[in-house]
């Protein structure tokens, strides 16, 4: 197992690397100027805009670029907006925010969707299992927007049951809404996964076994049948939270949470390039290291796996 | 019903019995004509697409999403069929935000102009978006799984590392960080919009046909054709790609309409297809800042977009119960 973990860390370095390279080549090497958007229409003296090409790297190489990209990543020192701020004390500002929102939306989609595709799997075929289903496919399908809105609009203006914009602090009661908003879809995902899996596993012999060694059927469903249909779940959970983090755009742009997605979403209006670069690559690392921890957890679930 | 009770609940005995050839021997008198041939003609294999065909044509979910997608791509051809308003002259801004009006069953838009028609000709762009992204997905992303599921070995590895690394910034936060580059800004447009999400979309498709052609490539047929000496090139194309399609088909048809959310959600933030190209996406935001007190224009391409979208999971539920053999088992 330790060797396991060892090669599995390796493996995350160069996609890291890779991936940030990815951005940081598309951002700053592509033809058009990525510190433009600071002087506005009239553009900058030669002056200034020299000035600031020292200031963003951007007159070294571009390999030289980037490792001081990297070094600065590394050391949490990831320069200054367009207005001068410390990129980092900005993404330390928003950042316990949206990691709120995204967590509370795990667990919502998790404890909702195990709990509603172990019963439809359960009950295959009844009514049960075919409205979820039919609802499922139709959250899915519904873009994520037209149901912030709605619910925005139902729950949060009409039925006044929670707020409809969330305040600086975001305080939990506020973002219970957004969460489940931002769950929703993937709640969609891991209930549908659930039953899937529960469905193969249903007749699995093991399952006759503990049946026939008389054990109760609670003990059945939740130890024997629930813990082995857990693997895909879990995978596509840990998967998830890093889609979260990234995915809360379009949510905190809804109901107006001073997030990442928003800082984020606002930089690229700006073409604050340096803050978006910033911003993804920290959630890329999120990405990355949430994969990790399912690799990890999958192995610990699965010992096949560690062997393979 | 007590009676009910003792019919067995898995295995429902379908028309054909589960064991048609039975052997035996009777007078010849006795015996039917079909019972003296060992192999009833019913029982031929058919191929795995007839057999698929079949299955599909019996499903509801088929029948509906296949009517409805057609219904989508004739209104996306034809749109002057539909409705008789031209969508962008005859905007008055009189007319803002009003309700639905003879000639006008949807109502207007803040800017004064037909819903209707904004939703009929918005198909188009939403509905190309989506086709092409898809396609150059399949290109790209079933070309590079292929080879790296096929060949093994180095090719493998650095393929496999190279989708890791595209798996690493989800499809629309990579979007985003292209889409504000002053190069994809001055030049945006359905075909721009189109490459980006190709660019971030293919490593999910090159993973599925990755593990598809792997679980195919050591079958019997293909050994059996390398050892006829057929090359292993042709082997890949002619043996190994048409009986590894079949997940891939499913994940790139529920693909199309993860693509086509993919372009209104940028389009919704304001940064996808141009203001200029009329697409549900853009609709959808031009109608957002009212959308507490008139909700409408909103709703309609809202519907329509998710209508879409919903046919084309549908379409990817039934093609995976018609082809996934496991599936069908149960």
């Amino acid at each position: 197992m330790t060797w396991y973990i060892i090669r599995r860390v390796l493996q995350l370095i160069p996609v890291f690397i890779g991936a940030t390279l990815l951005v940081y080549f598309l951002v700053f090497s592509l033809p058009g100027d990525p510190t433009a958007a600071i002087c506005g229409e009239r553009g900058c003296t030669p002056g200034v805009e020299a000035a600031l090409r020292e200031q963003y790297n951007l007159d070294q190489p571009f390999w030289v670029q980037y490792f001081l990209f990297l070094k600065g990543v590394l050391t949490f020192d990831l320069g200054v907006n367009f207005a001068g701020r410390e990129i980092s004390t900005i993404i330390a500002e928003v950042f316990p925010t949206t990691a709120r929102l995204a967590i509370m939306a795990l667990v919502f989609e998790a404890v909702f969707g195990i709990l509603f595709g172990l019963i439809a799997g359960l009950r295959k075929g009844k009514i049960f299992d075919s409205t979820v289903l039919v609802v499922s496919l139709v959250v899915i399908a519904v873009p994520i927007f037209v149901l912030g809105f709605l619910m925005q609009f139902l729950v949060g203006v009409k039925l006044g049951w929670a707020s409809p914009t969330v305040s600086g602090a975001a305080p939990f009661s506020e973002l219970i809404l957004p969460a489940v908003v931002l769950g929703l879809v993937s709640f969609a995902y891991v209930l549908r996964l659930t039953r899937t899996s529960i469905i193969e596993n249903v007749n699995a012999d093991y399952v006759r076994t503990a049946t026939a060694k008389g054990l109760s059927r609670r003990r059945v469903v939740t130890v024997h049948i629930l813990r082995n249909s857990m693997i895909p779940v879990i995978t596509f959970l840990g998967a998830d939270l890093g889609t979260l983090m990234g995915g809360a755009i379009v949510t905190e742009g809804i109901f107006n949470v001073n997030g990442v997605g928003n800082t984020l979403y606002r930089a690229v209006l700006n073409g604050e390039a340096p803050v978006v670069v910033a911003i993804v690559t920290v959630l890329i690392l999120i990405f990355v290291i949430a994969n990790l921890v399912v690799d990890l957890l999958y192995a610990w679930l699965d010992p096949r796996i560690r062997y393979a | 019903m007590p009676e009910m009770e003792n019919t067995p609940k898995r295995g429902v005995p379908s028309k054909r019995p589960a064991y048609p050839t039975e052997h035996f021997v009777a007078d010849a008198e006795e015996t039917p004509v079909a019972a003296t041939d060992s192999a009833t003609t019913d029982d031929a294999p058919r191929s795995q697409w007839s057999e698929a065909w079949r299955n599909l044509r019996r499903q509801p979910l088929f029948i509906l999403s296949g009517i409805l997608i057609l219904a989508v791509i004739f209104v996306a051809l034809f749109p002057g069929i539909f409705t008789n308003e031209p969508p962008n002259e005859n905007c008055l801004l009189i007319n803002s935000g009003a309700g639905p009006a003879p000639g006008h069953p949807l109502g207007f838009t803040q800017q004064g102009c037909d819903v209707l028609s904004r939703v009929v000709y918005g198909t188009q762009s939403s509905l190309m978006v989506g086709m092409f992204a898809t396609l150059g997905v399949l290109l790209i992303g079933g070309t590079i799984g292929a080879i790296a599921g096929f060949y093994g070995g180095w090719i493998d590895a650095i393929l496999a590392r190279l989708g890791d690394i595209f798996f690493a910034l989800p499809l629309i936060l990579g979007a985003i960080v292209v889409v504000q580059l002053p190069f994809f800004r001055e030049n945006r447009s359905v075909w721009t919009l189109v490459v980006i999400l190709v660019t971030f979309g293919w490593p999910q498709i090159a993973r599925i046909t990755r593990a598809s052609v792997i679980s195919v490539r050591n079958a019997d047929f293909v050994t059996a054709a390398r050892s006829l000496g057929v090359s292993r090139f042709s082997a890949l194309l002619k043996h190994v790609i048409p009986n590894a399609l079949a997940p891939v088909i499913v994940i790139t048809t529920i693909s199309l309409g993860t693509f086509i959310v993919a372009e209104s959600t940028l389009s919704f933030l304001g940064i996808g297809l141009p203001p200029d190209v009329m697409s549900w996406g853009n609709d959808i935001f031009s109608a957002e800042p009212t959308v507490r007190t008139n909700p409408m224009p909103l709703f309609w391409p809202a519907l329509a977009l998710s209508l879409t979208v919903l046919s084309f999971i549908m379409l990817g539920d039934a093609l995976r119960d018609a082809l996934d053999p496991k599936a069908r088992k149960r």
